[in-house]
């Protein structure tokens, strides 16, 4: 859904870090905005799975404010930090939830959202003038990168689950 | 000519006679000249141009109920007039005026023996440039009941001043022709000389006392929807709420109107609604809804005869039932009935300050009859009962909207409050007010709901208790004023008999209930039902007597107090 | 006018309650939940100043879910309970939220009339197209030839347009929005609110337990083709040609909001008597 031109623009290694910093921050709140959902609605096993995620990328948003030195990321990033349509790469979408989901399937997630993300800085790479914000991008993709291979390696643990894995024996209660 | 305490007139007309304007006035310029006076009116299904009759009591103290029957009947003319059946009751003792020309009297009055004088109406208004009949029957009125003419004619240049010098030419000339046509006229009744009084004098109907009653008691919004024969309450709270920096709102139904004054309510304004039988119903899932939220409201229900749309114009009582039961689940709530014209005023404004208070809703029953009745009054003395609910200031997020306070009532923050954020819900809830469906909860919300109405202290207003004796007539609403009447006649013949009406019909109060019949052992209930809804209701609550009897009748005959003094009579032991 | 108080309240984490939301995972609603926390952030309002109204359906749980002041009223009813509201606390912002059903069906009646008054609020219909709270019975915006339990093969009903009726009923803003676009509904929320009058925004937003056939609209929803007019005459033949998924604002109008004046008395209460005295 969204164009180039939706995404921020990236014109300073300060909207850089920013940017980035905000990406993760997104992943964040969106993997422990799942994970409640999952606790609510009893998968404790994509609790842990989200919860997990959160983690990792909670670690990737401190590297990546520490990265930024001086810079005032979380501020900076209330003004640049803005996706006018679709959402911060690696914020994954709600609307592919489901209460039975597996672990396969939030990783899949993950997967594409890392992916979105390694795109995201790369095109930075490839539109820049800046050539410290060239360099610090390449960074990213790398970062990026590594963070897919992760993923991959993750999945490999877990088999894809057969076509019945969304079959619910009970039927929905009404509930107003 | 003998002097008596009250004197009753009945005017009847159809199609633009002007019956209830002649009405107006003469019940006007007798109360202007220090008399008391109830004016109610009877009339037909037509928008214009019905059969209509203006019922007028006249007398030296206050009356509160229509008579037995009419000492004088005035028929401008008779079309349609049977209609009336024995509403408009005369007896042997009775003067009945007619025009020649208006028609056969209906069969109950030719019935009754009463004495006819024929007055040619319809001729001697035709002799006068514009001249209407109504006046001259005014005139014939106000001749017979010994008014001044002269105060008379200086009222009607007060009221008609903005129709002109012509018309109000025409209506002394019609005056004064109907106090000549009543001069020869043996009518050996008189008005007594009224005891003077001090205090300024009103003269009012009780949907408007009602709707002065919401705004002094602190009513400051109301949405509504127009219904017989509520609608006056809207007429006057209008342009009145308006001056005191309210507003009313009219709604696109009674389910709008009844959560526009739910919605007004959370936010800080005491609010208020008025209808009758057809448009309580629609309400009762919204009144569920603010008795379960906790969101204080005033419904007023001006009863008509039902089921149904049933008959718009009459008067009834019916409407207990589905005021105090109306809602699904257990939802108490506060119910009041006022006795009076008078008292519709206490009782509205005595109605915000509980409903505010127990941050519940509150009913108030008022009838047809006493909505459009017309009485003078003396002004009301200025009361304490001010709606005000307990409001919680002094908050932090998130707070405890429903917390379980020993007398039940928990302090409400309004929106604007820092910290006072909670979201309002008609789904069960815990303290918080985040909804549950946990037993405890539910539980602990519905004792904290019932038992903030049950602790607290309505005081002597939960009824009105008088006299003595063995017997005791239990009656509500405006049938108090009728038991009254009878009580004091079965004391004029010896008989001693208390009278008991309760004010608040919801929550029951079974200890002062208890006393107040203890050493009764004859209970007479008197109510306007078919169902005997009232007589069902004590039974359910409290320990009645074994001997209890029950005078009930539906609409729109209303019970008459020689009706209630015959029962009493006749039940000596 | 911003003040410390209120930028600290301008986080979207800040308007948001601590209640779990029971809403299926996958449900449109929580990206619907998110976008009124962005634009409560943006607006830059304390949480106390805003009060959202809700009727009866999964849509109309959201106001335990943020941590303003909230009502969750009878099905169908909100729009009146917000009249109320706003019409007595103008001081207030008021935003409305209900579903398809609640909204168009048995608050049908309320929704004519709150265009017509245009009252200054925000009323956000959270579409999905079916009654999910109940288990799957059409809505009015059901289309024609879906199969559910209580109209087997179908209602054969011609599908309810709330655009159009909310445009020909006096509403003085009128947009639609997806809730899979987030950070775009949001910001139309913020038009919509600051808009005065009666703001109209249906948020097309999928339930994944009883419509998964919604899981299409991420690929079926488009910006429409030309920007939002204030002519209710051009609006009202774009909106006839829509084809339903037409993401952005049709219609800004310039109606003059309906409030009373309220709170300030020009008498007291005992001029109001001589309406009596003999």
């Amino acid at each position: 859904m969204s164009k180039p031109d939706d995404a921020p623009k990236i014109t300073s290694l300060a909207d850089l870090f920013a940017v980035a910093y905000q990406i993760e921050a997104d992943a964040v709140e969106r993997y422990e905005t799942l994970a409640a959902q999952m606790e609510t609605h009893n998968n404790p096993e994509l609790v842990a799975a989200f919860r997990d995620l959160a983690r990792a990328e909670a670690i990737h948003r401190d590297e990546i404010r520490r990265l930024a030195g001086e810079i005032d990321v979380v501020e900076h990033a209330r003004k640049v930090a803005t996706w006018r349509r679709g959402e911060s790469p690696e914020a994954i979408e709600l609307g592919a939830a489901h209460y039975l989901m597996t672990p396969w399937h939030a990783l899949q997630l993950a997967l594409e959202g890392e992916k979105r993300a390694l795109a995201f800085f790369a095109s930075v790479v490839e539109t820049t003038k800046d050539a410290d914000v060239k360099k610090m991008a390449e960074e990213f993709v790398e970062e990026e990168a590594e963070h897919v291979n992760l993923v991959n390696r993750l999945l490999r643990k877990h088999p894809k689950p057969r076509d019945t894995w969304s079959d619910d024996p009970d039927p929905p209660n009404a509930q107003g | 000519m003998r002097d008596c305490q009250d004197i009753s007139v009945a005017l009847v007309g159809s199609g633009g006679a002007g019956a209830l304007t002649a009405g107006n006035f003469l019940q006007e310029a007798a109360c202007a000249a220090g008399w008391h006076g109830l004016l109610t009116r009877t009339v037909g299904a037509q928008i214009r141009g019905g059969e209509a009759a203006a019922l007028l009591r006249l007398a030296t103290h206050p009356v509160e109920c229509l008579p037995d029957r009419y000492d004088l009947l005035i028929g401008i003319d008779w079309l349609n007039a049977q209609r009336f059946g024995a509403e408009i009751e005369v007896g042997p003792q009775s003067l009945v005026i007619g025009d020649p020309r208006g028609g056969e009297p209906p069969p109950v009055v030719a019935a009754a023996g009463a004495r006819t004088v024929l007055i040619p109406f319809k001729e001697m208004a035709k002799a006068i440039p514009d001249g209407r009949q109504n006046m001259i029957a005014l005139g014939v009125a106000a001749k017979l009941l010994g008014l001044d003419a002269e105060l008379v004619s200086a009222l009607i240049e007060k009221r008609l001043a903005g129709k002109g010098a012509a018309a109000i030419r025409a209506s002394r000339a019609g005056i004064e022709a109907g106090y000549r046509a009543a001069n020869g006229i043996d009518f050996d009744l008189r008005l007594a000389q009224p005891a003077a009084t001090s205090g300024r004098r009103w003269l009012i109907s009780g949907n408007e006392a009602a709707a002065l009653g919401a705004i002094r008691g602190g009513i400051r919004f109301a949405a509504a929807y127009p219904i017989t024969p509520a609608t006056e309450v809207l007429e006057w709270l209008a342009p009145s709420l308006d001056k005191v920096g309210g507003t009313l709102l009219q709604a696109e139904d009674e389910l709008a109107a009844i959560n526009m004054i739910i919605g007004a309510s959370f936010g800080g304004t005491p609010s208020f609604t008025a209808t009758s039988g057809p448009g309580l119903s629609l309400m009762i899932e919204a009144l569920g809804l603010a008795t379960a939220a906790e969101i204080p409201i005033v419904v007023m229900d001006v009863m008509r005869a039902g089921p149904s749309t049933g008959i718009p114009t009459k008067s009834e009582q019916a409407d207990l039932n589905i005021a105090v039961y109306g809602c699904h689940g257990d939802a108490p709530h506060i119910v009041v009935a006022p006795q009076s014209v008078v008292d519709c005023l206490f009782t509205t404004q005595w109605a915000t300050y509980l409903a505010e208070a127990l941050q519940t809703p509150a009913i108030v029953l008022s009838d047809q009859f006493m909505g459009q009745a017309r009485s003078a009054i003396e002004r009301p003395a200025d009361i304490a009962f001010i709606g005000q609910r307990m409001r919680a200031t002094d908050v932090v997020y998130p707070y405890k909207r429903y917390a379980l306070a020993a007398n039940g009532i928990s302090p409400m923050a309004i929106p604007g409050t820092r910290g006072g954020q909670y979201t309002a819900d008609g789904l069960t809830h815990n303290e918080r007010g985040t909804p549950t469906s946990g037993a405890a909860d539910h539980q602990a919300q519905l004792d904290k709901r019932l038992r903030k109405l049950e602790q607290f202290n309505y005081g002597s207003h939960w009824a009105t208790i008088e006299g003595d004796g063995e017997l005791a007539v239990v009656t509500f609403g405006s049938l108090t004023g009728t038991a009254r009447e009878a009580v004091a006649r079965a004391r004029e013949d010896g008989i001693e008999a208390t009278l008991i009406a309760p004010r608040l019909l919801a929550p029951v109060q079974p200890q002062a209930f208890a006393r107040a019949i203890e050493g009764k052992k004859r209970l007479i209930v008197v109510e306007q039902t078919h169902g005997a809804q009232f007589y069902r209701y004590l039974r359910a609550h409290y320990d009645l007597p074994a001997a209890t009897h029950v005078l009930n009748r539906p609409g729109p005959l209303p019970i008459r107090p020689g009706e209630i003094h015959q029962a009493i009579s006749e039940w000596r032991h | 006018m911003a003040t410390l108080d209120m930028r600290l309240a301008c986080k979207p984490a800040d308007y948001k309650s601590d209640v779990k939301p029971i809403w299926c995972p996958g449900c449109g609603d929580y990206h619907v939940l998110m976008s009124f926390t962005r634009a409560f952030a943006e607006l830059g309002l304390p949480p106390e100043q805003i009060v959202v109204v809700s009727g009866i359906g999964c849509s109309s749980r959201i106001p335990a879910y943020t941590s303003c002041y909230g009502f969750h009223g009878v099905h169908g009813r909100s729009l009146a309970l917000a009249a109320g509201l706003k019409v007595t606390r103008p001081d207030l912002t008021v935003v409305v939220a209900s579903g398809d059903g609640d909204g168009y069906s048995i608050g049908g009646n309320h929704f004519l009339h709150a265009c017509r008054r245009n009252i200054d609020m925000t009323y956000v219909v959270m579409d999905n197209r079916i009654y999910g709270m109940t288990k799957g019975q059409p809505s009015p915006t059901t289309e024609s030839e879906f199969d559910t339990a209580l109209a087997p093969g179908g209602t054969g009903l011609r599908p309810f347009h709330p655009l159009v009726v909310a445009l020909a009923s006096g509403a003085n803003f009128v947009a639609r929005c997806f809730s899979g676009e987030p950070n775009e509904t949001a910001s139309i929320l913020v038009e919509a609110i600051r808009h005065p009058g009666f703001s109209f925004v249906e948020i097309l937003s999928p339930c994944v337990t009883f419509r998964p056939d919604e899981k299409e609209w991420k690929s079926l929803v488009h910006p429409a083709p030309v920007g939002p007019t204030n002519d209710p005459a051009k609006a009202a033949r774009r909106i006839m040609t829509d084809d339903g998924f037409n993401i952005g604002i049709l219609y800004r109008g310039d109606r003059k909001p309906f409030q009373p004046a309220f709170g300030t008395p020009t008498a007291d209460v005992a001029a109001l008597e001589k309406d009596f005295e003999l």
